[in-house]
């Protein structure tokens, strides 16, 4: 029986969890039950991503009505691979958060803690799963309450205002998206997507789709945080709780870079999008814009979250650099690098987070010398930090590969030098935080007071991520093939939207 | 001469929403905002999209202007003045309403019978859907069968906006306050006044939750209606007082007890062998079983918004009443 709702299975759990939890209360046992949700519905996510390596595609019909009539869940390898990252991090995100939200959220919010969580695990699962445009903006609503919510929680006061700011930015970019979609319902009459691609076609040059089109891609940019529309995201990661940095940075952004892409190559067609629009030479411009401002901005921060924050935008650079370099290799880039920056960025917030647990501040001053004192924990920083730096052996590494492999294919030599060029620069800000943990001397009031290591629920859930952060980086079996599969699918996907229309017929 | 009516209403829409941008005292831009949705509804009716003129006339102009003027307490009337240049946020709106403009250049004809909108999936929901869901109103049927999981998440987001209130702003009883001191408590005419529409108001809630399925209503109106009867009770004899009505504890249980039971219909249809939400699957027959399912569905809208609106009026109610104390 529950084959038959695969599909469905990651969106209900933890939708189906939140208003539970939420009356649970406070105790230890509704953290026990979050994690539990959430590791059941990324068992499923990886049933899920098995089922479409194995059979390509698996349509749900909610309600039991046809698409277009009804909505469509739709799985193929592209989201079911995001859905796993996301899940993932979810699981060992709340794993890490019993003991690090003990000292950055009152103890009076942690039940809304754990249900803001789960309800944005629905929403991100939703708007990946869906195949429908207007569910896709639902769940949007969804995943963005509560991440808003998710970054007020925090005691200090500074995390209101950036939240506040994320809101506003956040409601602008979900509108933009909206107005789109209604544009392309006026002009097509129909909101599921394999059925928007087929009928877009008829009237290909219209000026509303094509402003529907702007919107959709600008609305979803703000949500991404490419390069000039990313303001909202560094106060918001600086000042949230440090779980909820860890959980954000590795999956919402993500989810809406795979929005974007789901957007222009199954709604609108790859070559409209690229050939006529010449969209990919924007977007190639602010991504490399965005991967050298945002790294330069990186390095004169001196708050260690700030500086993971705008290392954040400059990988979301590359994520856009990817896509915008229009071939297979090059979408599979972007695709492994979804997957590995959660890993990495998960693993490099949950550490800055154990440090401010024990200091209780994430300055770079506090920094000095907790390699001795904190071993374990500068260890996975300095791994995870390598590995956002592209060192080989470590998941960067292959994410730089593909990358730089997809721009050599077409001869642009000046973005493959480009990207290995940004990744000097991560070596600097990176390389600050490491030289303050080992090789400068404790500041006196932090000397006196013995720093322990923390306590092992956080070491654990880091240390998966950083070993995960190894492993990958070694055997890319995984990865590799579900991120080609991926691609590939995308490309054909024009012609299998024209049969499909056949079928509807 | 829909036309004409369509075209006074947008200038007076025009007009209202200029006025908003520049007047500074935000009481007056609060009713304002309440005719903005007053006219929008007006613009729905005339395009005989009933209910979703319900819809805006009972949240837009109804509780969102209560839950405004109840941020306004905690806020106060007067705008500050803005310090940084308006610049650049001019240039980026028009723009945007530059490409808006441009976009209208191929829009099919208003109200062309053969708009891309009349032809493609509308057809089957308005020939199909009385004998498929079996309910006169068919925008019950799209949106409570065919479109179910949309409400589904709808519902999610409402129950999201509580725990965002809840996360800034917790409800607090207050014990320094006598119940008997609290409300207007010499507004004798208010409060026989009160007395005799509460019961009424509530009884037109009910109305309007369980004809959703014949005629424009539904839960998300009815929610919104109850709740603003219970807010009504709340200012006349005051909060003390609705707190020993319906405390906070229970409006969170009915909160989350409105989204499971929107889910427990999906879930029963699961156990019956049909998908998610596959009403037909419920009853023997599959008519009755559509029926069912939208009936229970909408019952979990009604519950979820009703205490989610009243939540948050407390939240915001029960700060006011702090900061007077102080």
């Amino acid at each position: 029986m529950l084959e038959q709702h695969l599909a469905a299975l990651p969106i209900l759990i933890p939708l189906l969890a939140a208003p539970i939890t939420f009356i649970l209360g406070r105790s230890w046992f509704t953290w026990l039950f979050a994690t539990s949700t959430s590791a059941l519905a990324c068992f499923f996510s990886w049933h899920l991503l098995a089922a479409a390596l194995s059979d390509g595609v698996l349509s749900y019909a909610l309600g039991g009505w046809p698409p277009p009539w009804g909505i469509e869940l739709r799985v193929d390898t592209a989201n079911a691979f995001v859905l796993l990252a996301v899940s993932t991090l979810s699981t060992l995100v709340l794993v890490y958060a019993k003991d690090s939200i003990e000292k950055e959220i009152e103890a009076s919010k942690h039940s809304l803690f754990y249900t803001a969580h789960l309800l944005c695990l629905a929403g991100l699962s939703g708007m990946l799963l869906t195949g429908d445009a207007f569910n896709l903006f639902v769940f949007l609503e969804v995943s963005s309450l509560a991440t808003y919510t998710l970054v007020s929680l925090a005691s200090d006061r500074r995390c209101l205002t950036a939240a506040f700011r994320y809101l506003v930015m956040g409601t602008i970019g979900a509108t933009f998206i909206l107005i789109g979609v209604g544009m392309l319902y006026m002009m097509t009459g129909t909101l599921n997507m394999l059925d928007l691609a087929s009928r877009i076609d008829v009237y290909e040059s219209s000026r509303t789709i094509n402003t529907g089109m702007a919107f959709i891609i600008v609305g979803v940019s703000i949500k991404l945080a490419l390069f000039p529309l990313h303001m909202w995201l560094p106060p918001a990661y600086t000042y949230a709780p440090s779980a909820v940095s860890a959980f954000l940075a590795s999956t919402a952004t993500k989810v809406a870079v795979y929005v974007m892409i789901r957007f222009i190559f199954t709604v609108f067609e790859v070559e409209h999008v690229f050939e006529e629009m010449r969209m990919d030479l924007i977007l190639m411009v602010l991504a490399i814009v965005a991967i050298f401002k945002s790294s330069y901005t990186a390095i004169v921060q001196s708050n260690v979250k700030t500086v993971l924050a705008y290392s954040s935008v400059a990988q979301i650079g590359y994520m856009i650099l990817g896509l915008s370099l229009v071939s297979v290799t090059g979408l599979m880039a972007s695709f492994i690098h979804i997957f590995n920056h959660a890993l990495m960025k998960g693993a490099l917030f949950m550490a800055v987070g154990a440090v401010f647990y024990r200091v209780g501040s994430v300055d770079i001053k506090a920094f000095r010398g907790l390699g001795k004192q904190m071993p374990l924990t500068m260890a996975a920083f300095t791994i995870a930090g390598l590995s956002i730096i592209g060192v080989p052996l470590t998941v960067g590494f292959i994410s730089k590969w593909y990358l730089v492999t997809a721009a050599l294919e077409q001869n642009h030599w000046v973005i493959a030098a480009l990207v290995l060029a940004g990744s000097l620069l991560a070596v600097v800000y990176i390389g600050r935080v490491i030289e303050a943990a080992y090789f400068q001397e404790p500041t006196e009031s932090q000397a006196h007071n013995k720093i322990k290591e923390v306590p092992w629920l956080m070491l654990t859930p880091m240390w998966v991520l950083v070993l995960a952060n190894i492993y990958f980086g070694v055997d890319t079996s995984l990865t590799t093939e579900a991120a080609n599969a991926a691609s590939e699918w995308l490309f054909q996907n024009t012609e299998m939207a024209t049969t499909r229309q056949e079928v509807i017929k | 001469m829909a036309e004409l009516i369509n075209l006074v209403l947008l200038a007076m829409l025009a007009l209202t929403a200029l006025r908003i941008i520049f007047l500074k005292d935000l009481f007056a831009v609060i009713m304002l905002f309440g005719i903005f949705s007053f006219l929008s509804a007006l613009i729905f009716i005339n395009l005989d999209a009933v209910d979703v003129a319900f819809t805006e006339a009972s949240v837009g102009a109804g509780i969102s202007t209560v839950l405004m003027l109840g941020t306004l307490a905690l806020t106060g009337r007067k705008e500050k003045a803005n310090s940084h240049s308006s610049f650049l946020p001019l240039v980026v709106v028009c723009i945007t309403g530059a490409a808006l403009i441009y976009g209208t250049l191929d829009m099919p004809d208003f109200g062309d019978p053969d708009n891309p909108v009349h032809q493609h999936v509308a057809p089957r929901y308005i020939e199909e859907s009385p004998k498929e869901v079996g309910l006169p109103n068919m925008v019950t049927s799209v949106l409570a069968s065919y479109r179910g999981f949309d409400t589904l998440g709808e519902v999610v987001v409402v129950f999201a906006a509580l725990i965002a209130v809840l996360s800034l702003l917790s409800i607090r009883k207050e014990t320094e306050q006598d119940a008997s001191e609290s409300g207007l408590k010499s507004h004798h005419v208010l409060h026989v006044v009160a007395k005799l529409v509460i019961p009424l108001i509530i009884l037109f809630a009910l109305y309007v939750q369980f004809h959703g399925d014949f005629g424009p209503g539904g839960g998300f109106q009815a929610g919104v209606i109850a709740a603003a009867a219970l807010i009504l009770y709340a200012l006349v004899f005051g909060l003390p007082n609705a707190f020993a009505v319906i405390g906070a504890k229970f409006l969170y249980c009915m909160a989350s007890a409105g989204v499971l039971l929107y889910a427990s219909v999906g879930l029963f249809s699961m156990y019956k062998g049909g998908n998610f939400l596959d009403y037909n699957k419920i009853a023997a027959e599959p008519l009755a079983g559509q029926h069912y399912g939208i009936i229970i569905i909408e019952l979990g809208v009604g519950i979820t918004v009703f205490a989610v609106m009243l939540s948050i009026f407390y939240a915001f109610s029960s700060q006011t009443a702090r900061s007077n104390i102080k």
